[in-house]
């Protein structure tokens, strides 16, 4: 840059002969000088103004239009799912302990119409009335036709019929997708599954909603998203039909009109089979009773509803308690001389037997009402009850079923003495099969409380010790002396030692008082007795033997041999291999049902 | 000096430029191919859980016990009894070869033990 000097000689020289004054050039020189910086100085700013400007302008320009965009663009999901992250809006399945479907789902089309599109709705609603014959075209028609802009015609439609009505080619007919619950076996396991049905219905989906059993008490489970692999129950579905099956005969056999059976594993408290019969489809439920007795309609599960005077199948809970309580051993001598009578009461035996002196073993072996109610007298009512508590025989079953909490075993309000007298005998207190195989499981598991459960459990649960390890296996000896020589000698199984207790309750008639030909029998089993595993409950509502001229109704004659057959069918599914030695002489051909 | 950086600063520009556009459209492609995949998986699922509640529907104990019933005088199949379990002196021994070639134990031993 070259700089313009402030004097320039020239001037000066000129200016000094004139008589002029130098320091006027160069001030007027230095004001010029500044002016022009001054004037650069501002474009620059100018400049970098405008920059700023601009800049400013382009950025707010480019956050205003993406804001613009985003408010009004369709918003869409984000279309790369990491993987792994999935979630499902399927119900999930439900599966047996071994992966086999109990309850799936199926793709199905709903029909509903839109009226005012509809181009012939006479037409219409004739060939609707010809595809679905349950449909009054009339009706439909009239519908159609009164200005409405809606309406559902079916819920479920099947392949065929959906093409059926595409057939009839009108733009008023429309199809909205529908997941719908199929139970692929039918009746097996209807009780414990229940069925599902629609909840909040919309044109694009449809909520699946369980009904009743597992479907509803774990509803949530089913539905959460996060949840979608399938939930293993602890059936087992070979052993589920053969339990069936067998029940089934028998039930027809000894002309019941009910029966129920559990079988459960004493390790783990899991359900392997819950089989109540009469039983219903749950893809296409009854509906529920509306007049007479709920517990006679197919949807009653007698095995965790059915809340029954289980009669002697409780005698072993006042044994094992009085072992328990260091006051008697099987060993000691129990007067058991009948009638025994206790203030205006009679207690007697079974067809007016009299068994006189014997031993508590032999108590329970004879099924005496005398001898456990002179138990039951030395244990008093305060530590009955804790015991039988502490089974859980006063509480609803655990179990995942929605219609277990209104169970509730039917206790006496107050607690005289002749109450502990007949509790002891398990009459004057109703509980269900459930409750009574969980009370069982724990006596065969050693004494540790055994928790029912319908679901797969891994490993063993180690329960709060009820009873002692050693009192807990001579209860289970008891039990397999009814088998062996007491009233349950049908139950002898070759290679297999199975212990168990018959229970003949008189059923309570609604009207007071009890029925004297109706009763409910019932075999609580545990097998192998010398290393119990499984509990199986077996209870018949209302059975008679009647291949005599007397009908026969104990559960020795009815339950046992029903039960024993049972056994029979499961023990090679469940494994179990027969032993070698039995510890009681061959059973008499005579004793055995086949 | 100062032109040459010039120059390739400006050609790494391009260069960058033509690269986030081709990676851009791979992406978008990608993504295509994805959402077609899933819809895919998706439609396969529906089918595999079609396929396998037929297999159910078919295999339930019911038709099971129809086929064994229709099917008795070829399988003669009836439920499983104690009876059947076995012990492991009961599994038999390979089947003797047809044609002679019997070698005799006590002779391939003699070879074997020097």
């Amino acid at each position: 840059m070259i700089r313009v000097p402030l004097r320039p000689l020239a001037r000066i020289l000129s200016a000094r002969q004139v008589g002029g004054d130098p320091d006027s050039i160069e001030r007027e020189n230095l004001r010029l000088r500044h002016e022009s910086m001054r004037d650069r100085a501002r474009t620059r700013a100018e400049g970098r103004l405008l920059f700023m400007g601009l800049a400013f302008f382009m950025i707010f320009m480019v956050i205003g239009v993406r804001m613009g965009l985003l408010a009004s663009d369709e918003p869409t999901e984000p279309r790369l799912a990491l993987p792994g992250h999935e979630i499902s809006a399927n119900r999930a399945d439900i599966v047996d302990r071994r992966g086999r479907i109990l309850a799936t789902n199926m793709q199905t089309y709903a029909l509903y119409a839109h009226p005012q599109d509809m181009v012939d709705p006479h037409h219409v609603a004739v060939e609707l009335g010809k595809v679905f014959p349950e449909m009054d075209a009339a009706a439909l028609e009239r519908r159609f036709t009164d200005g409405r802009k809606f309406m559902w015609i079916r819920k479920k439609l099947s392949p065929e019929q959906m093409q059926a009505v595409h057939d009839i080619g009108d733009p008023g007919l429309l199809f909205g997708p529908r997941q719908m619950r199929l139970y692929p076996n039918g009746t097996l396991a209807s009780h414990v599954l229940g069925g599902a049905t629609f909840g909040a219905e919309g044109v694009a989906s449809a909520e699946v909603i369980g009904m009743a059993g597992i479907e509803r008490f774990e509803d949530a489970r089913l539905r959460d998203p996060a949840h979608p692999e399938p939930m293993a129950l602890s059936l087992d579905m070979t052993l589920q039909q053969a339990v069936t099956d067998v029940l089934d005969a028998g039930m027809k056999m000894m002309n019941a009109k009910g029966a129920a059976a559990v079988l459960m594993d004493v390790k783990t408290g899991e359900v392997l089979s819950l089989v109540s019969l009469p039983d219903f489809d749950p893809n296409d439920r009854p509906a529920p009773l509306l007049t007479g007795d709920p517990g006679d309609s197919p949807l009653f599960n007698r095995a965790v509803q059915g809340v029954y005077e289980l009669g002697s199948t409780f005698k072993i809970f006042t044994a094992a308690n009085a072992i328990q309580l260091g006051l008697v051993t099987p060993d000691t001598i129990i007067d058991g001389n009948a009638p025994l009578i206790w203030g205006k009461y009679r207690i007697n035996e079974f067809e007016g037997h009299n068994y006189g002196m014997q031993t508590v073993a032999e108590v329970i072996q004879h099924s005496s009402n005398v001898g456990t109610a002179r138990i039951a007298l030395e244990i008093g009512a305060e530590r009955q009850k804790i015991f039988m508590r502490s089974l859980g025989l006063f509480d609803p079953s655990p179990i995942e079923l929605v219609e277990a909490p209104g169970a509730k075993p039917i206790v006496p309000p107050r607690w005289p003495e002749i109450v502990t007298i007949t509790t002891s005998y398990g009459h004057g207190i109703a509980a269900s099969p459930m409750n009574l195989a969980a009370a069982y499981a724990t006596i065969a598991n050693g004494g540790a409380k055994v928790t029912p459960t319908l679901l797969k459990r891994e490993g063993e649960v180690h329960g709060e010790q009820v009873l002692s390890p050693e009192v807990a296996a001579q209860s289970v000896h008891m039990l397999r002396l009814v088998v062996t020589k007491g009233t349950a000698s049908f139950a002898r199984i070759p290679g297999y030692p199975v212990g168990g207790k018959t229970g003949t309750a008189d059923k309570p008639n609604p009207n007071g008082g009890y029925y004297h030909d109706r009763v409910v029998n019932t075999f609580a089993s545990v097998f192998p007795t010398n290393d119990p595993k499984y509990v199986l409950v077996v209870t018949l509502d209302e059975p008679s033997d009647n291949t005599l001229a007397k009908p026969r109704r104990s559960a020795g004659w009815t339950a046992v041999p029903v039960a024993a057959e049972v056994i029979r069918r499961v023990v090679p599914l469940l494994g179990l291999r027969p032993t070698e030695e039995t510890d009681e002489p061959a059973p008499e051909l005579t004793a055995n049902v086949e | 000096m100062r032109p040459l950086l010039y120059i390739t600063s400006f050609l790494g520009v391009m260069f960058l430029a033509f690269w986030a556009y081709r990676e851009n459209y791979t992406t978008q492609n990608m993504l295509k191919d994805v959402t077609s995949l899933n819809r895919q998986i998706a439609d396969l699922r529906g089918r595999l859980a079609m396929q396998n509640a037929e297999w159910a529907f078919l295999n339930r104990p019911d038709r099971l016990q129809d086929l064994v019933n229709a099917n008795f005088d070829r399988l003669q199949l009836l439920p499983m009894t104690a009876a059947q379990f076995g012990g492991p002196e009961q599994v038999t021994y390979p089947p003797e070869p047809l044609f002679g070639l019997t070698i005799d134990p006590n002779a391939a031993q003699d070879e074997l033990i020097p």
